[in-house]
């Protein structure tokens, strides 16, 4: 039982950072309709830029990471408006293929410059654990989970209060009404990619503080898919809750496969097992917008 | 169907055939002719990228059919080239022949392809992407991890074809083979595009309503996509194993998947010979970069590790610039240039 327990916490931090690379995800998809499969490349490029400015160029910590927030806000606006901007209005395979373009550019980018050794922050927190319902846990599990649930609380709260968060919301809703009401559409697409690219990398600066970090970090990407269809592709909640419910799925189902059946690796599957049962019984998940349409 | 200045046809026969008109029945001869001629005056090397592109041109122009044609997105055309190259490499290790072999392993993943297809009677678009992916991560983790069949991680060794007794154990021998092969798959395809289905398909992909208002029975239609495409796939996934006489699960990733989405954005969708331009150009880019790290190095010691490095961004970004600049691919870049020279001194 107690490793179940272990697992199931290891699972909610693991998925505390799905969250966050899911927010990112959803808050683009909700204002621009774009589907991103660069977002695991955002995470990578995150980290490496905070790995830079920390280790190559012996930043203190919180400067670094307030210098990579500012780094992934311009990289959104770069991304947006040189990639993204020119594809709208194009089919849906045409946009898809752009992201999966630009994100073998910015692996091979982060491979060019730093390789593809896998690199350690230099400890942040510190490393003694600690004791939650007699089991220990390390801090930087606790601040991660923290720093999740703290952003998703500010965003959402960003997009219920906030001018600039309802104008986005409107955007989502209907681009044409919006313009016509005095909303620059282009201003909010340039902004939702600057903050999906700045919650990325928060999720990447975690990430190389628990892991450490490699060139195939990007392949986090893909475990957003399963969060966001089982949250609702365009719901800030579900993408929260989906990326939680995931981390803990895929770790515990890892445990029991490996347990009773003896397959190894089951917790890259797990998750996108469970993607295709929702896909064909919810296809809007739990707190998606429902678009009725038979096909 | 582009209707071409001068062509005029007076039955509907005539303009549903596949070479409308008799110079380009003979230039295409003369192209055949020519390719069939290429291996003597190649080295080994050269004929390996020919047996290749003849490889990718079978999986470029079946993923084509689906994407391009029926407008189903999938992400997991590699895992069905894998499902083809490892039932072919199950089926020849039982000791079936070649010519038996290379069917069946079109039609297990034509199985497998419509199982996975399934989704579609209630997904279109991002959603079946999605689905799609799931498709091929799954089918990635059966080829790792089902040891009996698939070898597991240590893969799989494939004995040369054999057709009646005779051998193709060699490059210039396979490159035959593949080009044959790779013939008939595109004459499947651009046959099936001049029936019924395949303008149930091309009305599926332009409007699903109204396909369905005009009497396309859509999930029927959709399923057929996804069994002829992934029955195409498995054959080249079988010629695949049989060229490379070794397969690991590495080999179908979705870094597979994405290459041939990259070959039908970059050839074109919805074209048969957009498929057969983007399955040559991707092909070839790796294999000119090496080229060009081979020969830089020579004057700049560092530039060719980085250049290889580069390999993956290079084709990251030849798909983004073609994407942005060149949305409707190479086949209609060069429906351009025939078009251009056509009217060669008056432009206008």
């Amino acid at each position: 039982m107690e490793y179940y327990l272990q697992l199931f916490i290891s699972g909610l931090v693991v998925g505390s950072i799905y969250s966050l690379v899911a927010l990112g995800f959803v808050i683009i998809y909700k204002a621009t309709k774009v589907v991103n499969f660069a977002q695991g490349e955002l995470v990578m490029v995150g980290a490496y830029i905070c790995f830079a400015l920390t280790v190559q160029a012996r930043l203190p910590f919180l400067v670094a990471f307030f210098m990579t927030l500012a780094f992934s806000f311009i990289l959104g606006i770069v991304i947006e408006r040189l990639i993204l901007r020119p594809m709208i209005g194009e089919p849906i395979i045409s946009v898809v293929m752009v992201t999966i373009g630009l994100s073998s550019v910015l692996k091979s980018l982060v491979q060019l410059f730093w390789g593809t050794q896998i690199q350690v922050f230099p400890p942040v927190l510190p490393q003694e654990p600690v004791m939650i319902a007699g089991l220990p846990v390390a801090p930087v599990y606790l601040a991660a989970f923290a720093l999740s649930v703290i952003l998703f609380l500010i965003f959402s709260a960003f997009f219920k209060y906030s001018r600039l968060g309802i104008s986005m919301r409107a955007t989502a809703f209907d681009q044409q009404a919006a313009a016509s009401m005095g909303i620059g559409i282009k201003n909010i697409f340039a902004l939702s990619w600057c903050i999906a690219a700045m919650v990325s990398s928060i999720g990447g600066v975690i990430l190389g503080n628990i892991n450490g970090i490699n060139a195939q970090l990007g392949h986090l990407g893909l475990k957003v898919f399963p969060a966001v269809i089982l949250g609702g592709l365009d719901s800030l909640l579900g993408a929260a809750l989906g990326g939680l419910i995931v981390g803990v799925l895929e770790n515990v189902c890892d445990g029991a496969a490996k347990e009773f059946l003896g397959l190894g690796g089951f917790k890259d599957v797990a998750a996108f097992i469970l993607l295709v049962v929702i896909l064909m019984i919810k296809p809007y998940g739990l707190f998606g917008a429902r678009e009725i349409e038979r096909v | 169907m582009h209707g071409q200045c001068g062509l005029f046809f007076r039955t509907y026969a005539g303009e549903a055939r596949i070479f409308p008109s008799r110079f380009l029945m003979v230039s295409m001869g003369l192209f055949g002719t020519a390719l069939c001629l290429a291996p003597l005056a190649m080295n080994n090397y050269l004929v390996s990228i020919l047996c290749l592109i003849n490889i990718a041109v079978i999986g470029a122009v079946s993923l084509n059919l689906l994407t391009g044609f029926c407008g189903q997105i999938s992400l997991g055309h590699g895992a069905f080239f894998g499902v083809g190259a490892y039932a072919a490499a199950y089926l020849a290790s039982l000791g079936l022949p070649f010519l038996a072999v290379l069917p069946a392993a079109g039609l297990v993943t034509a199985a497998v392809g419509m199982f996975f297809g399934l989704p579609s009677l209630r997904l279109k678009g991002i959603y079946l992407a999605i689905a799609t992916l799931a498709a091929q991560l799954i089918l990635e983790y059966v080829f790792l991890h089902w040891d009996a069949v698939t070898g597991g991680s240590s893969g799989m060794a494939v004995d040369p074809p054999q057709v009646f007794g005779f051998a193709f154990d060699s490059d210039v021998k396979m490159f035959y083979l593949t080009l044959a092969v790779a013939c008939v798959c595109v004459l499947i395809v651009c046959n099936v595009m001049r029936t019924r289905l395949g303008r149930a398909f091309v009305a599926i992909r332009d409007h699903h309503l109204s396909a369905e208002i005009v009497g396309v029975d859509l999930f029927a239609y959709k399923l057929r996509a996804f069994g002829i495409s992934s029955f195409l796939a498995g054959v080249g996934g079988a010629l695949w194993a049989f060229y490379t006489m070794y397969i690991t699960p590495e080999q179908f990733g979705i870094g597979l998947s994405v290459s041939y989405l990259a070959m039908i954005i970059i050839g074109g969708l919805g074209s048969v010979l957009g498929g057969v331009f983007g399955a040559v150009f991707i092909t070839i880019l790796p294999e000119f970069l090496n080229f060009l790290a081979h020969h830089a190095g020579a004057f700049f010691t560092d530039i060719s590790g980085a250049l290889l490095a580069m390999k993956e961004g290079v084709f990251g970004l030849v798909l983004v610039l073609f994407l942005i600049f060149e949305p409707e691919g190479l086949a209609n870049r060069w429906r351009l240039v025939k078009a251009y020279w056509k009217l060669y001194p008056f432009a206008h």
